[in-house]
């Protein structure tokens, strides 16, 4: 019997082994969760400043960020997985930023969108109040660069974020990794 | 009116005060001590002054004192003035126009965050951009700050 | 004067809006007094963008600090822009070619329609329409391409130099322009039918959030905020600038002063905007688009102010120069900054239902507000 097996977008990870009667797939439950996990991340709707804008333009029609799975954008941390920071951080936001983190679910991505997440960008210097960068306040997965970045920049750090996650462990099981070694 | 005009309408209501053309419109400036509330309850409440709409309210560090920068403009004769009021640098201290014109509310507390400087009879006078907690008056040109600011 | 408030225990409850809300459009911070569902007190609670934009400039040069200005009010960054570079021509006293004015004045409008076009999808998303958010942006994203093409940015266009502009328009600048006008003038009636005449649309923004002309003066409120209560105070029509004097267009006043008058300020300026690129598309004078100028600018000792007309209301530029190579001080008078303090006085005895409306109608940017 003639398997068709069309190629999907993001491959499912494993082998197909046909036998009689259809097909066995084998592969190993970290890398299904993973390859779940990646292709349905929800972001949290959390924009301080212009790199919003172009958050709010890769959400609408024409770029649609949804394709890759990024359609359910949630206003509570509670329900997201990952934060795209779109805009600056200063220093009366970042517990806010902290907080919002710690509320988030774990596993939990970051994203730092454009200059002033990344750096601090334009308001690097003779600013008094300016974090320079959103990663002196949370550890930040994927960064873009841009002030601020199209559309298509975040998109390619989204797709960016899925490979990561497809490639190995979440940052809980690296750290129970580590935690191991050291006993 | 015209600034020509206006000027010398001014000149007769403030004879005390220093009255000059500015760049746009004609400025009006007191020395720290003068009466400030009688002062803009002239400007408002004159028939053909009319300046009813405070549109910039803002302090200038001089290093020497502070001057605090009124624009005013009447919707009704579409005129406009810059006032401004000298102030110590050791007790900056002027009555609070909240009363007067209500947005100054808020451009006092922002002037009160970023300056210091004390406004009599303000509502509400407390820190609106930085956090309660912060020390200094960051738009002073003595204001330093050797962890947050990177100097090119 | 204020009104006193009731500060009785029974029953009062303090909440928290923001800062992470998505109808705060942002990072802002409401604390709200509630009796059952009214509000009887609002006070925001500033700061968690307050970039020190104003400390920044004074270590910035004259050619320089005009970019940190584009992202104060992302959405009229190219507004921004124009005043900070109009206050410097104003202290070098240069002459601006036509042509450099007039394009000015494009760019100016077709961001003012970007800006509000942003405004009407968002603004339906807050009162739970979702469908006008996709609409909207179908229509900004030519403005968008246009303006890319042209400036090189989507957003932040930094397309101003002090003298005129960075460099002359893309080829298929005009063409576009007018294929948009076609396109956009059939779609601002699907805007009226699928939102304005909505009953249910009508009810929620009719008779809420009062605004009377007196109080949009004494609160310093501008733009569409104070043209919805029928005070003139467009700039481009009372102080013109740039090449403002040579259109023909109306200032859009509505005496309603409630929320849907605000709404359909916006909606008829919209329509404004597209009247005026209509008539100067054809008409961009042949010649240079850049003055020339020192390499460093040097401003004169001395004070300069200039007022323009951003797509949320006025916005001010207080410059101070001490004759150097950088400002002394300089002020920001953002139109947010004014706009916000009469939303207390706004939503006070309205429920709480209507405080996202209210607050959609001012069409706040918040590092606009905080700078």
């Amino acid at each position: 019997m003639d398997v068709i097996i069309t190629e999907p977008s993001t491959p499912f990870p494993g082998s197909v082994h046909e036998v009689p009667g259809g097909g066995i797939v084998l592969s190993t439950l970290d890398d299904v969760i993973n390859w779940a996990r990646s292709n349905s991340l929800w972001p949290l709707v959390f924009g301080t400043s212009c790199c919003a804008i172009e958050m709010m333009s890769a959400a609408s029609a024409k770029y649609d960020f949804s394709r890759f799975g990024f359609e359910v954008a949630r206003a509570t941390p509670r329900q997201a997985d990952v934060i795209i920071i779109a805009g600056t951080i200063v220093n009366k936001m970042a517990p806010v930023l902290k907080r919002l983190f710690d509320q988030m679910p774990d596993p939990k991505y970051v994203i730092a969108m454009g200059a002033c997440a990344t750096s601090g960008g334009p308001f690097f210097y003779n600013t008094y109040s300016v974090v320079k960068g959103a990663d002196h306040v949370i550890p930040v997965d994927v960064y873009v660069a841009g002030c601020p970045p199209r559309p298509e920049a975040l998109l390619h750090a989204l797709i960016t974020l899925q490979e990561k996650i497809k490639s190995g462990l979440t940052r809980d099981q690296i750290r129970a990794q580590f935690q191991e070694d050291g006993k | 009116m015209g600034n020509e005009e206006l000027i010398v309408k001014l000149q007769e209501l403030f004879p005390a005060a220093s009255i000059i053309q500015g760049n746009d419109w004609p400025e009006i400036s007191f020395e720290s001590g003068a009466d400030f509330l009688s002062t803009i309850d002239v400007l408002k409440s004159d028939q053909t002054l009319a300046f009813d709409y405070l549109f910039c309210e803002t302090c200038v560090d001089w290093k020497t004192h502070f001057t605090m920068v009124y624009h005013l403009d009447s919707t009704r004769f579409r005129h406009n003035i810059v006032l401004k009021y000298k102030l110590d640098r050791e007790t900056p201290e002027i009555d609070s126009l909240s009363f007067v014109y209500r947005t100054s509310e808020q451009h006092e507390r922002e002037i009160f965050d970023l300056f210091g400087i004390i406004f009599k009879g303000h509502p509400n006078l407390k820190r609106i951009l930085l956090t309660e907690d912060w020390v200094g008056y960051p738009l002073r040109k003595d204001y330093d700050d050797p962890i947050n600011m990177i100097k090119l | 004067m204020f009104e006193e408030i009731k500060t009785s225990n029974d029953g009062e409850l303090v909440i928290n809006v923001g800062p992470q809300h998505p109808a705060t459009h942002g990072v802002l911070h409401l604390l709200i007094t509630l009796n059952g569902e009214t509000i009887t007190k609002l006070e925001p609670n500033l700061g968690y963008i307050h970039r020190s934009i104003e400390k920044m400039c004074e270590s910035l040069s004259y050619r320089q600090f005009i970019y940190s200005t584009s992202r104060m009010d992302y959405l009229s960054s190219h507004m921004n822009n124009h005043a900070c570079a109009m206050i410097v021509e104003k202290g070098l006293q240069v002459e601006i070619p036509e042509r450099a004015e007039v394009i000015r004045v494009l760019i100016s409008e077709l961001t003012r329609l970007a800006s509000h076009q942003l405004w009407w999808g968002a603004m339906a998303m807050d009162l739970g329409a979702l469908s006008p958010f996709f609409y909207s942006f179908r229509e900004r994203e030519v403005i968008t391409d246009i303006m890319e093409e042209t400036c090189g940015a989507r957003l932040t266009m930094n397309y101003i130099v002090p003298g005129g502009l960075m460099a002359d328009i893309h080829p298929n600048f005009v063409k576009r322009v007018k294929d948009f006008i076609i396109q956009f003038n059939s779609k601002i009636d699907e805007y009226d039918q699928l939102v304005t005449g909505n009953i249910i649309f009508q009810n929620r923004m009719k008779n809420v959030g009062y605004l009377s002309p007196e109080d949009a003066i004494s609160y310093g409120t501008t733009g569409p905020v104070a043209r919805g209560s029928g005070v003139s105070c467009d700039i481009r029509k009372l102080y013109p600038y740039s090449a403002y004097n040579k259109v023909k267009f109306e200032e859009i006043l509505e005496t309603g002063g409630d929320s849907f008058a605000r709404y359909l300020v916006r909606i008829k300026e919209m329509k404004q905007s597209i009247s005026i690129i209509e008539q100067l598309i054809d008409n961009i004078p042949e010649g240079d688009f850049q003055a020339k100028t020192k390499a460093v600018l040097k401003l004169p000792k001395g004070e300069f102010y200039q007022r323009v007309e951003t797509a949320r209301g006025e916005l001010g530029v207080y410059l101070v120069s001490e004759g150097g190579t950088t400002p002394y001080r300089i002020k920001f008078r953002s139109p947010g900054f004014s706009n916000l303090s009469a939303l207390n006085h706004m939503v006070k005895g309205h429920k709480i239902g209507d405080l996202v409306a209210i607050m959609g109608t001012l069409d706040l940017v918040i590092p606009d507000i905080d700078r």
